[in-house]
């Protein structure tokens, strides 16, 4: 295409945008509107996306989660139904038969126990567990608080760590850290309480609802040594199948069963379980993407309509152009120019209203609204805007692209013959 | 591309003068079920100079052929040589610029753009001509002004009378100094006034020197053309010079009689 090609074509575009600027308005705001609710979707299916995440990684990264079982198979001479049940000192021998994790803390748990802050009484569960629980399963304390350290196992410290729900059933808004709690009517100091966050895995109920005291201390205090479960952590979520191998052998030879006895080695390995979600939040991104797509596209249809119509008014205007020297493409270009101006106008528009959307549903306080809290905020990021200008850019292309090939087919002889 | 076409054309006699040769030419419409043989084999030629009128019933193929000489359409057979160049073969933007250069048209009911004004409407074909801005206003102006209509030119047809338009549209016909101006029925949507200047203003055209082909039905158009092509079914039945012809016409011979 030489330069009187590209001089001509915008010389008779211009002349041609000037006009039809009524039922222009129209299909700029169809278009705003398809490029405001792909990008809604989008920005929603993000936002509840990381919601989830979070959500997921709110117990926990790359936890596998193992409970005491009986065996179902018979070994080295021994019969099946033995109950497997190690001890808080197994955990030591554990730690040293798994290189591959990076960390492996039991916990023992007494149900429906009570604790009594002066007038107040609640039953609660208290779980006994070591201090590398804390950072393992994301007890991050709120300032001024902290987590069971070395010293509070190794001394059996009577130090207690809440979770922020049961704090505030016991003490409401009060600062619990430094006040004496009874449990069982022996005293704990209050060590910390949790910070609040999103969790959906549980096991034995969220986090928010703990009371955590050194596994030590449980032990001496609630005289049980045998471990509720054990909880075990990798680094990277493809070490976890050599780890449970690791765990699973350690295991066998210490209490002297199968290795390959499901019933007793099976765990909840929340690693794989983040890569299955993963997948059907990707793929919910993906079917709201279409949902925006087809949207944009009934505006691109619109477009398409309006230079339709355009073509067909224009028709012995255009049969006079050819006439008159018009090479087809001078025809054709301005039409796929005018498809493409009308689907950018609406979609900068579109992502104009989308971005002042998401920017004041982000104002939008959703602390203690558990659906709202549930969606998440919206998120518009960068590869969205891309893929919806890129999905813009598409459909505008389309809506110029086939009214133009109409008009090309226009015959002058034909359309001026009629008088 | 039929390169068979213009090497036999070489091999046949000079032009001289010819401006436009037609050999055994047929436009068939095929309309689905039936076939129209709107020409039947026409053979003429046109001299620089001339003003012809054609004229012939309703229906006998007048604008056809007029559409075949502007290469509007294609024929369905035999020979055209626009200014001794074959046309059979071009492309479509090929033709386009045959139109846009060699040749003018005036419709019977004008064909301006509506939306644009008088001066627009004759820059119009200097636009496809790839003639630039400044020179495009100069020239329109000055076709505006030749026709007598200097004091309209931002004026749109809305805003113009019948005669008016129709004398905008031999402006914009004559915008890019082609080789022969084509009308078909110029004066057949005006009155009798305005049909007058319009054929005054197309004889002072002729007498400065342009080529005219006029389908007409009007007589007193048809007197003063130098020659008068009769068609009948799509045949030319008729092709008599008149005693108006210039000189420059009727030196140059090779009527089809
Ligand atoms: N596009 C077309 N499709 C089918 N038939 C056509 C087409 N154009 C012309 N014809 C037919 O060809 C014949 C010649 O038509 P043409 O328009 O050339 O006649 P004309 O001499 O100009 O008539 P008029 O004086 O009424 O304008 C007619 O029978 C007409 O119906
Ligand atoms: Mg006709």
């Amino acid at each position: 295409m030489g330069a009187m090609d590209i001089s001509v074509i915008t010389q008779l575009f211009a002349k041609a945008s000037s006009l039809q600027r009524k039922r222009a308005v129209l299909t700029v705001a169809a278009i705003a509107w398809g490029t405001v609710a792909i990008l809604m979707l989008l920005s929603f299916g993000q936002g509840l996306r990381d919601q989830l995440v979070r959500g997921k990684h709110g117990m926990g990264e790359n936890l596998a989660v193992w409970w005491p079982g009986e065996t179902t198979k018979v070994w080295e001479g021994l019969p099946q139904g033995r109950a497997i049940r190690p001890r808080m000192d197994d955990i030591n021998y554990l730690r040293g038969r798994m290189p591959t994790a990076s960390n492996v803390v039991g916990e023992i748990t007494s149900w429906q126990t009570t604790l009594t802050w002066g007038t107040t009484t609640v039953s609660n569960r208290v779980t006994g567990v070591n201090w590398e629980f804390g950072e393992m399963r994301y007890h991050w304390p709120r300032a001024g608080g902290r987590f069971i350290n070395t010293r509070d196992e190794a001394e059996k410290r009577r130090v207690i760590f809440l979770g922020n729900e049961l704090a505030e059933d016991i003490f409401g808004d009060l600062e619990p850290v430094g006040e004496t709690l009874l449990v069982n009517q022996a005293p704990y100091l209050v060590i910390g309480v949790m910070q609040r966050k999103i969790q959906m895995g549980t096991y034995k109920g969220p986090d928010e609802g703990n009371a955590v005291i050194p596994i030590t201390t449980f032990a001496s205090q609630f005289g049980r040594q045998q471990l509720s479960n054990i909880v075990y952590k990798v680094s990277r979520p493809e070490d976890m199948p050599q780890a449970q191998r690791e765990f699973n052998e350690g295991l066998a030879a210490k209490f002297r069963f199968d290795p390959t006895d499901e019933a007793v080695t099976g765990v909840w390995d929340t690693a794989r379980g983040a890569e299955i979600m993963d997948q059907s939040m990707l793929g919910m991104q993906i079917f709201l993407g279409i949902i925006g797509a087809l949207t944009l596209l009934i505006g691109g249809i619109g477009v398409a309509n309006i230079m339709y119509a355009v073509v067909k008014e224009k028709t012995r205007e255009i049969g006079v152009q050819m006439a008159l020297g018009a090479h087809r493409s001078w025809i054709t270009w301005p039409f796929v120019l005018q498809g493409v101006a009308y689907t950018l106008l609406g979609g900068v528009f579109g992502m104009v209203i989308a971005l002042v959307l998401v920017s004041l549903i982000a104002l939008v306080p959703v602390e203690g609204n558990q659906a709202l809290e549930f969606l998440g905020k919206p998120t518009l990021s960068w590869h969205i805007a891309a893929a919806t200008a890129l999905i813009l850019g598409g459909v505008g292309v389309a809506a110029g692209y086939f009214p133009a090939r109409r008009a090309a087919s226009i015959d002058p002889a034909e359309t001026l013959r009629y008088e | 591309m039929n390169w068979a076409l213009p090497k036999r054309r070489a091999a046949a006699p000079p032009s001289n003068g010819h401006i436009i040769q037609m050999r055994a030419i047929r436009k068939v419409y095929d309309t689905g079920k039936i076939q129209v043989e709107a020409l039947r084999g026409i053979d003429f030629e046109v001299c620089r100079g001339e003003f012809v009128a054609v004229v012939g019933p309703s229906g006998s193929g007048k604008s056809t052929l007029l559409n075949l000489l502007g290469c509007l359409d294609t024929p369905s057979g035999g020979d055209y040589l626009l200014g001794g160049e074959p046309v059979a073969g071009l492309d479509k933007d090929r033709l386009a610029d045959v139109r846009n250069r060699r040749v003018g048209f005036v419709f019977q009911n004008f064909n301006l753009l509506p939306q644009l004004t008088a001066l627009e409407n004759v820059e119009m074909p200097m636009l496809f001509g790839g003639i630039g801005r400044k020179e495009r206003r100069r020239r329109a102006v000055e076709g505006l002004e030749k026709v007598g209509l200097g004091d309209r030119i931002d004026h749109r047809p809305t805003e113009l009378s019948g005669g008016q338009m129709q004398r905008v549209a031999i402006a914009r016909a004559l915008a890019m100094e082609p080789d022969i101006l084509l009308a078909d029925e110029p004066t057949g949507n005006l009155d009798t006034s305005s049909g007058t200047d319009v054929l005054s203003l197309l004889e002072e055209l002729w007498n400065q020197g342009s080529t005219l082909i006029v389908v007409t039905h009007d007589t007193a158009m048809a007197r003063r053309a130098n020659r008068v092509i009769e068609i009948r079914d799509g045949l030319v039945v008729d092709d008599q010079r008149t005693s108006t012809a210039r000189d420059s016409a009727a030196s140059s011979d090779g009527t089809a009689n």
